[in-house]
């Protein structure tokens, strides 16, 4: 892979005394899909999750090693977790709306950060930027293709969307606070056959301006989707490369196995 | 599954219909309206308001300032400590707490009000009541919050959101139902008791005047006129119990409505 935009470097996680992630070096290119695929519980959405430092939400979660975003270490100190987590966005497998309007759903990350902004500086909350959040919404939910279902009823609880509807607001909601990458596990699991192809058509349009990484267990989503590929097994990173070079001559004999049906 | 829905119910009906039964005869406009004149003891006129703005004035002071001491505990047990031990110590405490026979507060709130020297008042039985409030809100919060499931959060923290405004615009918001039943359900406890205030608010046959004076409270005009020989006055024991009542199940009434306007929003 040429340049990197986010890579790992000898990146080791623990669950309590339990080994998920075993020294993982990894380079994911800059825009484009790049897609984790693997067995279950082989360490695809641990990975992910470390890329964004949700992963220290969860209990008994031991990180060592080092993620690199643009050659910075976001588990180095100093680091604020909260710009991390605001410059590399996430999609959850199964959608899970705040609970407010579908207006607010995706206002609420634009909100939040400017209200810190605010905070910050100390200066008064500017007048009239309604207008600007509005243009806001209107623009991430017509990216996430939700806008015509929901612009006579922008103030109705989100909750009562459909679940393929609910999936992409919560895109529209992660794109609105504008990341430079997107990470998604599993983001088509919940849904209906349909609606996963929209949200496959939605990150197929968005990869030319936003790293994308997908988790999936799906290796046809995964040779539809992926521009480059990272296989993994028990914890383990067995091989990594553009689409075509792992789906067609893989190197390694797990992933040959994996990719013929034979195990996994 | 009949059985025990007859059970339920029927000591519901027997306790309402015994109240109903007894009070309303000696329930009029009077006794909503007035207070107690002299002789009102012997079955003479006069009326329970003294009691009753009295225990709103006890149990709304006591709300209030247990939510004012409960909200920042349980932010620090659902937002910074969870699942720490000092956090479940601390939810030890407050079940213990929960468990303390209410006579218990009463007696310890009059103790340290002999000691600091002060009477009986509005005060002593805001604070006493306070105190017997505090676990049932937390406990119920707490309880609520830590049911939100966990990609909740996520889904917010995500966005970039600290666990902080994660917890004020999102968590709240999710769970304001049943933070709304926690407070309204301290409150039917604390309008409710008799024995915390016992000691600590005394009782008076005025209006309540200052923080500062003692005050009527309901539960204890039920009991004192319960407890004297004339039926007169004890039929008005049974009209003060049933007003008491009435508060109490339009509470649970009203908090039911509210908080089925709060689940608007809520994500199942």
């Amino acid at each position: 892979m040429a340049e990197c935009h986010i890579c790992t470097k000898d990146l080791n996680v623990w669950y309590h005394d339990e080994q998920a992630l075993k020294e993982i070096s990894v380079e994911i290119p800059p825009r484009g899909i790049t897609a984790i695929i693997g067995p279950s519980g082989c360490g695809k959405s641990t990975l992910l999750k470390s890329l964004n430092r949700l992963l220290e939400e969860t209990e008994g979660v031991r990180v060592t090693g080092q993620v690199l975003i643009d050659d910075v270490d976001i588990y180095g100190p100093g680091v604020d977790v909260t710009e991390v987590r605001t410059r590399i966005g996430m999609l959850a497998p199964k959608p899970f709306p705040l609970p407010m309007s579908i207006y607010d759903n995706v206002a609420y990350g634009p909100r939040i950060h400017r209200q810190r902004l605010y905070l910050k500086q100390g200066s008064p909350r500017p007048k009239g930027n309604g207008n600007i959040l509005d243009r806001a919404v209107q623009e991430h939910l017509q990216v996430a293709g939700l806008w015509d279902e929901v612009k006579d009823r922008l103030r109705s609880p989100a909750s009562r969307l459909s679940t393929g509807q609910q999936q992409r607001l919560c895109l529209a909601r992660a794109l609105a606070v504008e990341p430079e990458a997107l990470l998604c596990d599993e983001p088509t699991s919940a849904l209906d056959p349909i609606s996963a192809q929209r949200i496959e058509a939605q990150l197929q349009a968005l990869k030319a301006d936003v790293t994308i990484v997908v988790v999936t267990h799906i290796l046809r989503q995964a040779r539809r989707l992926a521009d480059h590929v990272i296989f993994m097994w028990l914890g383990e990173l067995v091989e990594a490369g553009p689409a075509a070079q792992v789906f067609n001559s893989p190197r390694d004999e797990r992933t040959r196995n994996y990719l013929a049906g034979i195990t996994g | 599954m009949i059985g025990a829905t007859l059970t339920v119910l029927g000591s519901l009906v027997l306790i309402l219909g015994t109240v109903v039964w007894r009070g309303l005869p000696a329930l009029n406009l009077d006794m909503l309206t007035q207070t107690p004149k002299g002789g009102y003891y012997l079955g003479k006129e006069g009326g329970i308001l003294n009691a009753i703005v009295g225990s709103f004035y006890l149990a709304g002071g006591a709300t209030i300032l247990a939510v004012v001491i409960s909200l920042p505990i349980v932010l620090y047990l659902q937002i910074y400590a969870a699942r720490t031990r000092r956090a479940e110590l601390a939810r030890l405490a407050i079940d213990v707490l929960w468990g303390i026979p209410s006579i218990v507060y009463g007696a310890f709130g009059f103790i340290i009000m002999l000691a600091i020297g002060m009477r009986a008042s509005l005060l002593a039985g805001i604070i006493t009541l306070a105190l017997l409030e505090l676990p049932i809100i937390v406990r119920g919060m707490d309880e609520a919050i830590a049911l939100v499931p966990n990609a909740l959060h996520e889904a917010s923290l995500a966005l970039g959101a600290t666990r902080l405004e994660t917890g004020i615009k999102v968590v709240v918001r999710q769970t304001a139902p049943a933070l709304l039943t926690a407070v309204l359900l301290a409150f039917g406890r604390g309008i409710g008791d008799a024995a915390a205030v016992l000691f600590t608010a005394g009782y008076t046959d005025r209006l309540p005047g200052s923080l500062l004076s003692p005050v009527a409270s309901l539960p204890l005009a039920v009991f004192f006129q319960l407890g004297t020989p004339f039926p007169a006055v004890r039929e008005r024991a049974y009209a003060a119990a049933l007003v008491l009542t009435v508060i109490v199940l339009a509470i649970s009434l009203i908090s039911r409505r509210l908080a089925k306007r709060l689940t608007k929003h809520v994500i199942r």
